[in-house]
């Protein structure tokens, strides 16, 4: 039972240790960190950097949670707190559904509905020329496939929360809306980070709806009407082709190792996050 | 009994889906006084408690019908602002349940959210409110913890106090020591007591012997039915009805 528990752990440690011996070509030419805060993306030149990548795959990530956080809290507040049961009953199945869709389907979405969308309204209103496939399509697309884990997760959370301590609150004269803002979130903080951080995860490694619309251009985005590459899309893209270029294969092993760092380090984060929220919350 | 009553119930009628929970309640709440709801488990105790103060609102498919007359105001009344009668009520629960943050912003909740207290005297507000709930010596050196580590005894307190601060004139106990070890359970009583000079207190309690300790005023409610009420001496002296009389010798339970 010990050595079953201990196998994650190790794998996540294998898996590592694996991508960078693979990467060992190119790291023996370059040093590990000029590769990754260099622009210059040009494999038959013999440029591997791959900061335009990790960029690409902050901001869309970024954008996804900007848009999708917001919404969802408040969803999942209406839905527990205000929403008749038979509207939270009729709800939930349905948001619970959308998190099991496959995402190449919200990649064809993407394709059919929010580039247009974001090429002929959205960036023309802001005074911007764009062909629509950009970092905001990109977000769009990320930020509805994470509404229902963290709706669904925050919706957990608050229905964990006893009603007697919503009661003590409205019986000393708390309209609704204070006590769902004092007593509800407050109480649910810690579950909320923990949603959050599952939509986050989700958001970094998702791969196939992002590539589909994000426009998969290896340059630094400057704004969210630029195209952007992240990391997955890269892989997804080049891995098994042009795999004559000298040392492509290593970076690509290269920039999948820095995903996954990026992944770890943002858990970790939100670990540390949560205990302390824990502590103070005792 | 006083002409004008400032708490009066007329014709209650509780209704859960289908089902009838209180039957045709009319009960006048004699003020400074300790009115004690007791009867057998189930029989609409805690749902008289919780319609005084409207908190059956937020429940589905709860339908309240007859009036509960508050200074002369109906609370059902759609015009009357709910969170105007609960400001009139303390409430005490079966389990305490002090809110996620410090014992000091558990007692200022009420006077911030109500914005009646000067910034500058809310220490002083909560001091007082901790002291008339004897709990001040307590906590004055941890009114930062958070609530939730004091002991069950202490919370139940400290509900109290944060109760108080609100500047009630009635106090809702909804068997408020049942959670409560014998002397935490004394220590509660002791303050309802007090409390009875300035504030008008009701008490639901299954405890028959709590009852008689604290109650000078008794209403018995079985099957959702106002069987009996009257000064408490009277009513344990010589109960008329036949199920009163059953349920003090311990025929019902």
């Amino acid at each position: 039972m010990l050595v079953l528990t201990c196998v994650p752990a190790f794998l996540v440690l294998l898996i590592l240790v694996g991508l960078f011996v693979r990467a060992r070509p190119i790291l023996a030419e370059k040093p590990f960190f000029s590769l990754l805060f260099s622009s210059a993306w040009s494999p038959l030149k013999g440029d591997f950097g791959l900061f335009p990548f990790i960029m690409g795959t902050l901001w869309v990530t970024f954008v996804s949670l900007v848009l999708a956080v917001p919404v969802s809290l408040l969803t999942a507040v209406f839905l527990s707190e205000y929403a008749p049961r038979s509207v939270r009953e009729f709800t939930k199945p349905i948001i619970d559904l959308l998190a099991g869709l496959p995402s190449v389907i919200y990649g064809v979405w993407g394709v059919l509905l929010v580039v247009p969308l974001v090429g002929r309204i959205i960036a023309p209103f802001f005074g911007v020329t764009s062909s629509g496939y950009t970092v905001l399509a990109g977000g769009i697309v990320l930020a509805i496939m994470i509404f229902p884990t963290i709706i669904s997760v925050s919706l957990e959370v608050f229905s964990s929360i006893p009603y007697q301590m919503r009661e003590a609150s409205l019986s000393l004269g708390a309209t609704k809306w204070e006590t769902v803002r004092h007593v509800v979130l407050k109480k649910g903080l810690q579950g909320i980070i923990a949603a959050i951080v599952l939509g986050l995860s989700r958001a970094f490694g998702e791969t196939m709806a992002v590539l589909m619309v994000v426009g998969n251009i290896p340059r630094l985005p400057r704004s969210v009407f630029d195209g952007g590459y992240p990391l997955p899309a890269l892989l997804a893209n080049n891995y098994g082709e042009m795999m004559s270029v000298p040392l492509y294969d290593a970076a690509l092993m290269l920039a999948a190792a820095v995903l996954l760092l990026v992944v770890l380090f943002f858990n970790v984060l939100a670990r540390l996050i949560l205990v302390r929220v824990e502590r103070r919350a005792a | 009994m006083e002409i004008r009553p400032h708490l009066s119930v007329q014709n209650l009628n509780v209704y859960f889906d289908q089902l009838r929970i209180l039957k045709d309640v009319s009960i006048d709440i004699p003020d400074h006084k300790i009115t004690v709801i007791i009867g057998p488990s189930g029989c609409g105790k805690t749902t008289l408690l919780k319609s005084l103060n409207r908190l059956l609102d937020p429940l589905d498919g709860v339908r309240v019908e007859g009036r509960v007359l508050v200074d002369n105001v109906d609370i059902y009344d759609p015009r009357t602002e709910v969170t105007e009668v609960r400001k009139k009520m303390g409430l005490l629960s079966q389990r305490p349940q002090p809110l996620p943050m410090s014992i000091y912003d558990n007692v200022a909740y009420g006077p911030r959210i109500h914005n009646h207290v000067d910034k500058k005297r809310l220490g002083e507000v909560v001091e007082q409110y901790l002291r008339m709930a004897g709990l001040w010596e307590e906590v004055k050196d941890r009114l930062g913890e958070p609530a939730s580590r004091l002991s069950v005894g202490q919370q139940q307190r400290l509900c109290l106090a944060r109760g108080l601060a609100v500047g009630p004139e009635i106090i809702l106990g909804d068997e408020p020591t049942s959670a409560l070890d014998p002397q935490s359970s004394q220590n509660v009583e002791r303050r309802l007591i007090e409390l009875k000079e300035e504030y008008t207190v009701i008490v639901v309690t299954h405890i028959l012997r709590q009852a008689k300790r604290i109650a000078d005023y008794i209403a018995f409610l079985y099957l959702g039915e106002l069987v009996e009420h009257g000064p408490a001496a009277e009513v344990f002296a010589n109960p008329r009805d036949p199920r009163m009389r059953a349920y003090l010798t311990g025929e019902i339970s």
